[in-house]
């Protein structure tokens, strides 16, 4: 048996994985992507080398693998996987660090499902992770600072950035300027960034947002509306550009669905779920750890320091001697989180986002869900709750199990409402975390240490005689 | 094409791609976007968040169960084809 299960190659899965593994822990690192590095290290998939982090000899690396399903069980974790060629795997571990990561929060506007209209991190991923130039007149609109370097490498790539709209204004920082201060790598960073888009002439205009996307088979054109300060759109000043591709990413929502199938505790009051962790990256369940954006969303450098704990965190507890630097890693990590917590009250989702939206706007897009049907179902049906409302109006049932509307189903809910709902977590509850084939279903191997009820689940029928 | 490019085929059309291209990006490159229509409403659909979480980009490569463009490697000699309503069901 593995000592450690790494979930995740990204910056706090690798970090996580080479520090347990130079404690001397035996690690197996799984991760869904075809090399190691996530969605932030992300290199040319014809990229020759394997990332340094992912080579030791006491790592297994598993690239390529889906986990559809982790499983606590006294002594240690079960985690099965599907590999690229769609074969059925179970692991073994004593203990399991998840840094399963997070993913674009985009907010649904009419015509948001035309294709070119991709989110913010799909058009990176498309233009750094495979070279393809995504459009050649492109918008990039949403919130928060990661629009920039999507912009900069769209134009760098050579398509022309007719504007980046952030809904958002930078005068909301003067209050946090001294913690600003203390983080002269990030400012490094966003003049970089601002230096190539002045050099490409690519506008940015703060306050401002796609509030629709028009177009036959794919998108030809979008709107662009000027916000007051709480988002609501102004009806004065529109302008309808023509663009090819458009991306939108109004911040990251952390990818907690195995820490909720395991039953870990969420941090209280989260805009969407994420996972509590003490100091050392311990989650509310024995031999679970978690590290990196499924605890928040704070960037590259907080998942690094994250991942360098939990490693050190499970080393110790497994009985290995974990490297020295913990106390210095504590401090790094505070000074992060302090940095994180201004980026997200910067950059927060305003309620009046929601007057872009019309009746027929797709909510869900997968079981093509319209804003009216929620409304129907809050006003009509007097649902006070998300688990009914998906229920009733399928918001979330579709293959993306919700991740992609969970959050906006329950924002639209709750101003309907005219309050907060309290099963935050039903639209990101998955008991399968992908979908799998009954063949794989039926490949996993019987388990031992399950407890058996008589009659149950799992029982063998008697024969007949 | 040169050296190290090859072909494949979308609902019977001639497309090239790239050794380490996933189906979704070649398609894109050759300027597709559109991958196939919604079951319900027919509506169209592409690639939108290319990382494997939407399962927006559904098509069928060589026949088989629908998988995602922008996670699938496109192999020379492919049948991609997209997904249709008639052929969805339901």
């Amino acid at each position: 048996m593995t000592d450690v299960a790494v979930i995740g190659a990204g910056p706090a899965g690798l970090a996580a994985a080479r520090t347990a593994a130079h404690a001397g822990c035996r690690v197996a690192l799984v991760d869904a992507g075809a090399h190691p590095g996530g969605q932030y290290l992300r290199r040319l998939a014809t990229a020759p080398t394997p990332l340094p982090d992912a080579v030791h000899p006491l790592i297994d690396n598993f690239q390529g693998a889906s986990v559809w399903a982790v499983e606590a069980r006294p002594g240690g974790v079960r985690i099965h996987l599907r590999s690229a060629a769609g074969e059925g795997r179970t692991l073994r571990a004593r203990a399991l660090v998840l840094a399963t990561g997070a993913y674009d929060r985009t907010l649904p506007f009419p015509g948001w499902d035309l294709p070119g209209v991709f989110t913010a991190g799909g058009l990176q991923a498309l233009v750094k992770g495979q070279g393809v130039l995504p459009g050649r007149r492109v918008v990039v609109a949403g919130s928060g600072p990661f629009l920039l370097p999507v912009a900069a490498a769209l134009a760098t790539a050579g398509a022309r950035v007719v504007a980046v709209c952030d809904a958002s204004h930078p005068a909301r920082w003067a209050r946090h300027l001294a913690t600003v201060s203390r983080h002269a790598g990030k400012l490094a960073e966003l003049g970089h960034y601002l230096r190539v888009l002045r050099r490409h002439r690519v506008p940015i205009r703060f306050r401002h947002a796609v509030v629709r996307a028009d177009g036959d088979q794919a998108v030809g054109s979008v709107t662009i509306a000027r916000l007051a300060g709480d988002w609501t759109p102004l009806p004065t000043g529109r302008q309808t550009v023509a663009v090819d591709a458009v991306g939108v990413g109004f911040g990251f929502v952390p990818s907690a669905e195995l820490a909720l199938a395991l039953g870990c505790d969420l941090v209280p009051g989260a805009a969407a779920p994420a996972v509590h962790t003490d100091t050392g990256m311990r989650t509310s369940v024995a031999g679970v750890y978690a590290a990196g954006e499924i605890t928040g969303v704070g960037g590259a450098a907080l998942a690094d320091v994250e991942g360098r704990l939990a490693g050190a965190s499970v080393a110790a507890d497994l009985g290995f001697t974990p490297p020295a630097g913990t106390a210095r890693d504590r401090r790094r990590r505070a000074r992060a989180l302090r940095f994180a917590a201004a980026l997200d009250e910067v950059y927060a989702i305003q309620p009046g986002w929601q007057q872009w939206l019309t009746g027929e706007t797709l909510v869900c897009r997968c079981e093509e869900v319209p804003v009216s049907a929620i409304h129907h179902a809050v006003d009509d049906l007097a649902i006070t709750d998300l688990r009914s409302i998906k229920l009733t109006v399928r918001a979330g049932m579709g293959m993306c199990q919700g991740r992609v509307c969970g959050p906006t189903t329950r924002a639209i809910a709750e101003a309907r409402l005219g309050h907060p709902v309290t099963d935050v977590t039903a639209l990101s509850t998955r008991p399968i975390a992908v979908p799998v084939s009954l063949r794989t279903l039926a490949d996993v191997p019987p388990d031992d240490t399950a407890p058996t009820r008589p009659g149950g689940c799992g029982t063998r029928p008697e024969p007949a005689t | 094409m040169s050296d190290s490019e090859f072909g494949f085929t979308f609902d019977g059309e001639p497309v090239t791609g790239r050794p380490g291209a996933t189906v979704g990006a070649a398609l894109l490159a050759a300027g597709i976007r559109t991958l196939r229509a919604t079951r319900r409403h027919g509506r169209p659909r592409g690639l939108f968040c290319g990382i494997g979480v939407c399962f927006d980009c559904l098509v069928s490569v060589n026949g088989e169960t629908p998988v995602r463009a922008c996670l699938t490697p496109v192999a020379p000699g492919d049948t991609v084809t997209s997904r249709r309503p008639e052929v969805d069901g339901r």
